[in-house]
């Protein structure tokens, strides 16, 4: 059986400025990060064949390769369910590659999330519709229960309730998120950390969430480009490798409204991703120096620590308290500042700081960083990857 | 082509139609035709009587020379009617800076208008044989703005009437121009029929500004468009519906709670689906419910705005005891009073003509 794991390697990563308003075609901010990932790499247009990006994104990967000058591709794919499909991508380049159906793969992200579609905004028309997505959509939208703050809020409540956990827990990974980018300069929040205090004198969205609970909305592009391991160690940049790649969706899945398990704590399709990760590397959560987990809100960092297994059920409280995933602390968990703090580019602005902590080249580095875990979208079918040195 | 409509063609049409609500904006005050009569006593009985206001200092000279006033004088609520174009405008007409503005509302689909606010400030009683003549000022332009109604700008404008180069009424009037959501791109769910009276909105046809207030002859209301338009307009949030789900919505409309069973093995499932993941089977039925249940988890909805609703609002995940969880609104309480484990029974709300929705409302224990 061919495998992917150490044999594929991220070469190179790319990305525009991340803003409120991009000021360019969402195409653009996709061609310009593509061209940047490939300077990264050390590569020329010519030399990618493959292409993947999200179900979601609005450019066409033959519209990319049109604007940055690749000729022809032999590989594109596209990964679904909004958020959860960041690791995805890498994981559709990593098995093109693997197993020859391409050379050189770029997974790209590009959206004017802020200044065009907003996702937090209600939209009447997504239970309009009766595809199975749309008659899922149907049994929460007639109720108001329409965006994703919501969706998760649902989670949330429930969590709060079975482990004692407070708001104050989740503003506990907000701070960290901010403080973290605080020392970023490529983040939206640079330079601007909160306190545990702002987080609760926040706003109401969807209770029990406040503002600061809810990541950011960004206009950008990030690329990554994916080939072999042994090709990429003739490159400009150390490879990094990719040691595992999976995707998860669980048993009774829905979009984001999966409330008809027997449980609402958890997150079995970050389980079922966090299963396939350690099995494929053969490592276990202590060999994981830091942690790129998705936190478009921040209840779900929690269960995400716990459902990967670096703390027990219900422990993920006290694992956050006390910096326990800030920079200095026991996991160092987004070092960029997640999405809360640096920009909401999909999850993959995430996948690129894990390639510069392997590389060593962070601004906010981790020291001795070997493997990074980093996952993508939660409460969606989701994707992770561990991402590994030499 | 109407004049300054020209200056910025390019553009999106939000850019464009601010641009001409910035030059209508900077026109200020454009003086309209004055009335076509006098003010008149004639006038003032029709009007009275129709209202049944019986104040004999607006009709009978002789009270009128006793009273405060001296004179007859007009209702102030009457005002508009004075200068009012009549149905069919035959008189001669001058267009108002707010006219081209609706206009491009209405050419780029914004054809719906529903008044939001209409205030009018009376400086003094108008006199037999004055003639009013009414000045509009475009007041501003705010949007697009999602209504439940559809996607809109609110068009503000002032009116002043004068007698002479005394004003004697000043008026703030708004409207919500709106394109209608299109019918065919949400389909009515099949089954919602129910019996109740329709409930017209206060809408009016696509008008020019003295349109407007030539339907409306009665003494002037303010209606806010979002707190009472909206639960009478069609609901926005309407279910999908297909052969797998309809016998739900069915049952909803006729007051029943609907949980699919499989004819197979007898599996409850919620929500449905065309096989059962038990056994296979695509035979199925249903059971009505008991109407209770439990909160098992739910949020609170402050913000963004949701079309249709009026927030803080609350939306539950309901356990039944029948084994199934079923998500809907908790209603008849404060959000603060919803917790976990809270004992409800199931209602039905009619959201309009079309679609009825379980809510669930607390009960005791």
């Amino acid at each position: 059986m061919v495998s992917f794991s150490g044999s594929t390697a991220v070469a190179g990563i790319g990305a525009t400025e991340f803003s409120k308003q991009s000021g360019r075609s969402e195409l653009q901010l996709a061609a310009e990060a593509v061209s940047a990932a490939l300077d990264d790499a050390g590569l020329t247009p010519s030399d990618v064949d493959g292409l993947v990006t999200y179900t979601q994104d609005a450019n066409d990967e033959i519209a990319v390769a049109r604007e940055v000058g690749i000729g022809d591709l032999s590989f594109f794919s596209r990964v679904h369910y909004g958020g959860g499909a960041a690791c995805g991508t890498v994981l559709h380049a990593a098995m093109a590659v693997a197993t020859g159906v391409a050379e050189t793969v770029v997974c790209y992200r590009a959206f004017n999330e802020r200044s065009g579609r907003r996702f937090g905004q209600p939209d009447a028309r997504i239970g309009g519709e009766p595809s199975s997505q749309g008659l899922e959509m149907s049994w929460h939208v007639p109720y108001g229960l329409m965006t994703p703050a919501a969706w998760v809020a649902m989670f949330a409540q429930r969590y709060m309730h079975a482990y004692g956990v407070t708001s104050e827990d989740f503003g506990r990974v907000a701070v960290a998120m901010r403080r973290h980018a605080s020392t970023n300069p490529a983040a939206w929040f640079y330079q601007r950390p909160i306190t545990l205090e702002e987080h609760q004198a926040s706003r109401w969205i969807v209770e029990p969430l406040h503002l600061l609970d809810c990541c950011q909305e960004s206009d950008g592009a990030v690329a990554l480009v994916v080939t072999s391991a042994e090709r990429a160690r003739d490159l400009r940049r150390s490879p990094v490798l990719i040691t595992g790649a999976a995707q998860g969706a669980g048993a009774g899945q829905m979009m984001m409204t999966s409330y008809y398990r027997d449980d609402m704590t958890g997150l079995p399709e970050m389980g079922v991703v966090g299963g396939r990760l350690w099995e494929q590397s053969g490592l276990g959560p202590s060999d994981v120096q830091t942690a790129i987990l998705y936190d478009h809100f921040t209840p779900f960092v929690l269960t995400q620590l716990e459902e990967l297994g670096f703390c027990g059920r219900g422990e993920a409280r006290d694992f956050v308290a006390g910096g326990g995933i800030e920079i200095d602390g026991h996991l160092p968990v987004n070092p960029h500042g997640g999405q809360l703090g640096e920009a909401y580019i999909h999850g993959m602005n995430g996948i690129a700081e894990a390639v510069r902590q392997i590389r060593g080249t962070s601004v906010n580095q981790v020291s001795g960083v070997h493997n990074v875990l980093v996952t993508a979208g939660t409460g969606v079918p989701t994707s992770g990857l561990i991402l590994s040195a030499e | 082509m109407t004049a300054g409509t020209g200056a910025a063609e390019g553009g999106t049409f939000h850019e464009r139609l601010t641009a001409l609500a910035e030059r209508r904006i900077e026109m200020g005050e454009v003086r309209g035709v004055a009335a076509a009569d006098p003010v008149n006593l004639p006038m003032i009985r029709h009007w009275t009587d129709a209202i049944g206001d019986a104040n004999p200092l607006y009709t009978d000279p002789e009270a009128a020379e006793g009273g405060v006033h001296g004179e007859i004088v007009a209702p102030p609520a009457m005002i508009q009617v004075w200068s009012m174009p009549g149905v069919r405008r035959s008189g001669r007409q001058v267009s108002t800076p707010v006219d081209d503005v609706l206009r491009m509302l209405d050419e780029n689909g914004h054809t719906g208008v529903v008044a939001t606010n209409c205030e009018q400030t009376y400086h003094r009683y108008v006199r037999l044989g004055e003639r009013p003549v009414p000045a509009t000022r475009f007041a501003g332009l705010s949007g697009p703005k999602r209504t439940a109604l559809g996607e809109g700008y609110f068009v503000t404008w002032n009116v002043t009437w004068y007698a002479g180069d005394e004003p004697v009424a000043t008026m703030l009037f708004r409207v919500l121009k709106f394109r209608p959501r299109e019918r065919e791109e949400v389909p009515p769910p099949k089954p919602a029929t129910i019996n109740a009276a329709p409930r017209a909105p206060y809408l009016l046809r696509p008008a020019t500004p003295m349109d407007d207030a030539a339907r409306t002859p009665d003494p002037p209301k303010t209606v806010t468009a979002m707190d009472d338009a909206a639960p009478r307009a069609p609901y926005p949030l309407r279910p999908a519906v297909n052969r797998d789900t309809e016998f739900f919505w069915e049952g909803v409309a006729k007051g029943e709670l609907r949980i699919q069973k499989c004819a197979g093995c007898g599996e409850l499932r919620h929500p449905p689906g065309p096989v059962c993941p038990s056994c296979r089977s695509a035979d199925r039925t249903y059971v009505v419910a008991g109407g209770e249940g439990e909160v098992y988890s739910y949020v609170v909805h402050h913000h963004p705005p949701v079309p249709g609703r009026e927030t803080p609002f609350v939306v539950a995940v309901v356990e039944l005891p029948e084994g199934v969880r079923m998500v809907g609104n908790v209603t008849e309480c404060a959000s603060s009073e919803v917790g976990i484990g809270m004992p409800v029974r199931v209602t039905y709300r009619q959201m309009d003509d079309e679609l009825t929705l379980p809510m669930w409302i607390p009960r005791e224990a």
